[in-house]
């Protein structure tokens, strides 16, 4: 398979604290990575890095052989890496329903169909719907539909996720990054999100890297882990073999035992 | 949001409506009812623009900066080159503010909350102090500005009145028709993405700060369209607190809002002035306290209510 995002010798210090050293990594087209590692491992800041929020002291990331170290959030999100945060990152005073219209209306406009004079109903790239039917979509996809006039800001906690990860899905991601997709949801709701968000993935067909804190979501859902400690990658493998290195059991698997 | 209903755009049949009753009615109006309207116009076009800028979460108290420097542009038209055309002069003063708007903002996309409002209230302050100290543009007693004439014509005295209030409200129609189409795009309708979480706008391929800017541009090209006596209190901190005094009145739920709003507060103006000269401050406060406490959205929202129950 073909690599579709390479990072090499990424670094990045806050102070006296270096929350990414060293890390390189080659994530191949289509596969679903799993990242794990203790809080402060290194897993957010990579995944900082990759979306631009971050810049690394050292180090380069390469998206089909560009160079997108350098730049910021909005292109390369626009360059098809998208995200979705630990903490949902929603419109909270829209309805469920506007949250999903604004970002299909950014799509739109960074496609050049909805400039000032263009007509209303232009369909939106990728999908060759109006804004509308692709917003419905969406949400009939992950399970929203029933929420879609609520506000965003008073949807239950697992709902919050899910509407999350729908904002960064609209504009059809090649790359998507979850950030701890399940966190602050009910144990028996884990499998079903992870279920639901990769079966949507798969149905657009990109690459998933996910960070995750319960190793039974990763052994069943990640082809490959990656296994950071104190800012570095300590094991790339298969989730069996990843699982079962002496470091990872001691420093990843073991303090959460 | 806008969702696509059947039928004709409510809100540009009432602008048009309201647009065609004045200039049919404007004639047998009142001399004193046509400077409050014309007044009216010309503060409603200015909160127009604020009502952009307050949808995005953003509050300008230097919305005087471009009201005072339309003016002066417009002044300057007539005294430094003899032109007194009003749409020459508006035009001329709405690119001014334009230009100044797109360099200032620059500085001013980048900051939000308390930043954007003391930084946008300073620059409108230092306008004020150049025109203070400059003695060709009259100083503290600015100037005025020749007698208007319209694509060449100069109306008869008792039409001055009418050609500058309709003048001023074919300018405000046009302008409340383009802001509200500029709403319904995908760039107008990020305001409320933005004053909700600009992380998510900025993950989802968009520039918050390339928004702001073209709001801010367009709110100063708004503000720079008046016409009168011309007086460095224009660009006075108490003259964009009148500006944001009539948005809070007004509410930002539609572009009609502001000239309805920019009229009560004329109203409420004259009258409290009338009434007693020396505390009219006083019954203003006192209005927009009411204001606050029963209508936190603005006079519009009854219009919503309304319109919800009918």
């Amino acid at each position: 398979m073909s690599v579709i995002l390479d990072a090499q010798g990424l670094t990045k210090n806050f102070g006296a604290v270096t929350a990414a050293n060293e890390v390189s990594a080659a994530i191949e087209k289509d596969s679903v990575v799993g990242l794990i590692g203790t809080n402060g491992a290194g897993k957010t800041t990579f995944i900082n890095i990759v979306t631009g929020y971050l810049k690394p002291d050292r180090g380069s990331i390469a998206y089909e052989g560009r160079d997108i170290t350098r730049l910021p959030p909005r292109d390369i999100t626009r360059l098809g890496i998208c995200r979705s945060f630990q903490i949902p990152q929603l419109y909270g005073s829209l309805s469920v329903f506007d949250n999903m219209m604004i970002g299909i209306g950014i799509v739109l406009r960074n496609a050049g169909l909805a400039g000032y004079l263009s007509r209303r109903a232009a369909l939106v790239p990728g999908y060759g719907e109006p804004a509308e039917a692709v917003a419905e979509r969406i949400l009939a996809r992950f399970g929203l539909l029933e929420y879609r006039e609520r506000n965003a800001q008073v949807l239950p906690g697992g709902a919050r996720k899910l509407l999350d990860i729908a904002l960064a899905m609209v504009a059809r991601p090649r790359i998507l990054l979850l950030d701890e997709p399940t966190s602050g949801v009910s144990a028996q709701e884990k499998f079903g999100i992870m279920q639901m968000v990769l079966e949507a993935v798969r149905a657009e067909g990109a690459t998933v890297l996910f960070v995750e804190h319960d190793m039974e979501v990763v052994s069943r859902f990640a082809q490959r882990v990656l296994a950071f400690y104190d800012g570095r990658i300590i094991a790339d493998a298969p989730p069996r073999d990843a699982l079962a290195h002496p470091e990872v059991k001691r420093y990843v698997v073991g303090t959460r035992a | 949001m806008n969702r696509t209903e059947a039928g004709p755009d409510r809100t540009v049949v009432l602008l048009l409506a309201s647009f065609s009753i004045l200039a049919v009615t404007g004639p047998w109006l009142p001399q004193w009812a046509m400077f409050i309207m014309t007044i009216a116009v010309a503060r409603g076009l200015v909160v127009l623009g604020l009502l952009l800028l307050l949808r995005a979460g953003l509050v300008s108290f230097g919305q005087a900066l471009f009201y005072c420097l339309g003016a002066y542009s417009a002044g300057a038209l007539g005294r430094f080159f003899g032109i007194s055309d009003i749409f020459v002069e508006m035009l001329v003063g709405g690119a001014v503010a334009a230009a100044t708007a797109f360099v200032l903002g620059f500085l001013l996309a980048r900051y939000r909350g308390i930043f954007f409002g003391l930084l946008s209230l300073a620059l409108s302050m230092i306008l004020y102090g150049l025109l203070v100290k400059s003695e060709a543009l009259g100083s503290t007693d600015g100037f005025n500005i020749l007698p208007s004439t319209l694509f060449g014509i100069r109306p008869g005295a008792e039409w001055v009145r009418y050609a500058v209030l309709l003048s001023a409200a074919a300018v405000a129609l046009v302008a409340a028709l383009l802001v509200h189409r500029y709403l319904g795009t995908p760039l107008g309708r990020l305001a409320p993405a933005i004053k909700d979480n600009e992380i998510r706008v900025e993950y989802m391929g968009a520039s918050a700060r390339r928004a702001v800017h073209v709001k801010y541009v367009i709110a100063g090209a708004l503000a720079a369209t008046a016409v009168g006596h011309i007086d460095p209190e224009m660009a006075y901190w108490t003259t964009s607190g009148e500006f944001i005094f009539i948005a809070i009145l007004a509410g930002t739920g539609n572009v009609i809002a502001p000239f309805v709003g920019a009229l009560i507060y004329g109203a409420i103006h004259t009258l409290a002035y009338d009434l007693s000269p020396n505390t009219w401050q006083m019954s203003l406060g006192a209005a927009l306290l009411v204001l606050i406490v029963f209508l936190p959205e603005g006079i519009w929202s009854l219009f919503n209510r309304y319109v919800r129950h009918s």
